[in-house]
């Protein structure tokens, strides 16, 4: 079998992974490798032919694609190399990444450093357990825009989408102006899970209803072709059980799924890499090293994230991290734990090394609160405290934190009244 | 009157209240946010993100946009337009399908580069 090493090899050739080369790249870093499963580079960028991307990162508002394309042309004239159609199957510790392809076949790539960056999968319908007949019909939201907008092929007529994603909202609206009818958007908790534009401009600039407390309770196949013919919502009480009476119908041939997305971390977990269960992503220090030396994760297998210009950000700095780590071997000394206190449900990173002046420290919270403040507090000394007119959960947060205050063992980020 | 409105200008989505007859703007965080609240109460606009037919390309489909916003109520009319589009490959970033659509200053451009197969 053909063996390569390479100085640093990154596997996924999305927005982070991207990121992660551009970011070693202007480390120093010259032999690196990116490897990526579709015959394009980009990710579910190519997909997103919305706009809104952008703004942080090139101050100007792209679609997925165009934002895509800026980090290949940041690229096209260095030294990295991209193998594409070629599918990681298995990472070991010690960085060998065996790699399928139908050109090369099989082989094997080590790096001194690896970059994770698979990015993440949505759930699906079996992974919520909506009852109801086994149909055609029933389509993850980001499965539906694949067909929609790389493929040309309108998955349905007329729709009924569960989940405020917003993967879930941006279809809503993409139906709509390709002709289909949606009939509603229907969310289980009792506020959105999509960003305030998103609800403005694809629902409705479209009168599409959004059900909050609402969800899918029953799905009724049509007997000649065993598609999806009706779509029966309920209520659902503060218990998120559904309320019995309170049933509507929908007639319609279509049920789009946007009910959350899952980091894609079975490669990580084969190279022993240890897993925080509240990210379900790797667990990391803040040079966003995992549990494995020289193994380093950013973007969606790591945590998953609203805006693409966190994950370029976030890549950067993994690329970076790679590249002290090729450069100048593991950093030492003692750790500090990170650790998410009352109304936060993760930090990411959740471990803080002795290098550099500061640490970002990103976090979700878990309900939406208002006229508060987020607090880091080590021991009962609070070293931060920034106040917060309004929080959401699906606004990924994030606190600086100077390492110079880190004086103990762990630092605990949480949410309090003004 | 006062009408309320979500900013889309940016991921932030700020609450903007907005004076129907002063076009006083209310809860903006920036400068877009005070232009967007405008134009809802006088001629709102949409930037519109679809795709066309290309043939000889890796797949049958590239995406397009408006390369600015445009009035809200030509979308529909703008989705038809581009029905009756197809480009060959290849093509860039940039690239003009359809110049000045409906005698405005809004052109159609290509936002993924596609080579030819």
């Amino acid at each position: 079998m053909n063996f390569l090493n390479v100085d640093l090899l990154i596997i996924g050739g999305g927005p982070a992974g991207l990121a992660a080369a551009y970011g070693a790249y202007n480390a120093g870093i010259r032999d690196i490798l990116i490897v990526e499963r579709d015959h394009r580079l980009g990710g579910i960028l190519n997909q997103c032919i919305h706009n809104g991307f952008g703004l942080h990162r090139f101050k100007e508002e792209l679609t997925g694609p165009e934002y895509a394309q800026r980090y290949i042309d940041m690229l096209k004239d260095t030294s990295v190399k991209v193998v594409s159609d070629s599918m990681v199957l298995d990472l070991s510790a010690d960085r060998v990444a065996t790699i399928m392809s139908s050109k090369e076949g099989l082989r094997k790539i080590q790096g001194k450093a690896v970059v994770l960056a698979m990015g993440c999968r949505e759930r699906s319908r079996g992974a919520i357990s909506i009852p109801g007949d086994r149909v055609a019909g029933v389509y993850t939201a980001g499965a539906a825009q694949k067909y929609c907008n790389i493929d040309g092929y309108l998955v349905g007529k007329r729709v009924v989408i569960l989940g405020s994603g917003d993967i879930g909202l941006i279809m809503a609206r993409r139906m709509t102006l390709e002709g289909a009818k949606v009939l509603a958007d229907v969310e289980l908790m009792p506020y959105s899970n999509g960003l305030n534009r998103n609800i403005a401009q694809c629902l409705n600039d479209f009168d599409i209803p959004l059900y909050l407390s609402h969800t899918v309770t029953d799905i009724i196949a049509d007997e000649d072709n065993k598609r999806v013919k009706k779509v029966v919502i309920s209520k659902v009480d503060e218990n998120r059980r559904p309320i019995p009476g309170s049933e509507v119908e929908f007639e319609c041939d279509t049920l789009l799924l946007s009910v959350g997305l899952i980091p894609e971390n079975e490669l990580s977990t084969k190279a022993g890499v240890i897993l925080d269960k509240r990210t379900r992503g790797p667990l990391v220090k803040d040079n966003l090293e995992t549990s494995v030396e020289g193994i380093f994760a950013c973007g969606n297998v790591l945590q998953v994230h609203d805006l693409v210009d966190n994950v370029s950000a976030e890549g950067e700095r993994a690329g970076l991290g790679a590249a002290n780590f090729i450069n100048n071997g593991e950093v030492k000394g003692d750790l500090v734990e990170a650790v998410p206190g009352e109304g936060v449900s993760y930090l990411c990173p959740q471990l803080i090394t002795k290098e550099g002046e500061y640490v970002d420290l990103f976090f979700r919270v878990r309900t939406p609160t208002s006229n508060c403040k987020i607090v880091a507090k080590v021991g009962d000394k609070v070293v931060r405290s920034i106040p917060k007119i309004k929080v959401i959960p699906s606004e990924m947060e994030s606190i600086r934190i100077k390492k110079a205050d880190l004086l103990d063992k762990k630092v605990v980020v949480q949410l309090e009244a003004k | 009157m006062i009408k309320e409105f979500v900013c889309i200008s940016c991921p932030r989505g700020c609450n903007l209240k907005v004076d129907t007859e002063t076009l006083k703007v209310e809860g903006n965080s920036c400068p877009r946010g005070e232009a967007y609240g405008k134009a809802e109460v006088t001629n709102p606009v949409r930037t519109i993100t679809s795709t066309v037919k290309i043939k000889g390309a890796e797949s049958p489909r590239v995406s397009v946009r408006t390369d600015k916003p445009i009035s809200k109520q030509l979308m529909f009319k703008v989705m038809e337009e581009l029905d009756k589009v197809e480009l060959k490959a290849p093509c860039k970033v940039g690239d003009i399908v359809i110049k000045g659509i409906f005698g405005t200053d809004v052109n159609i451009v290509v936002t993924k580069e596609m080579k030819g197969v």
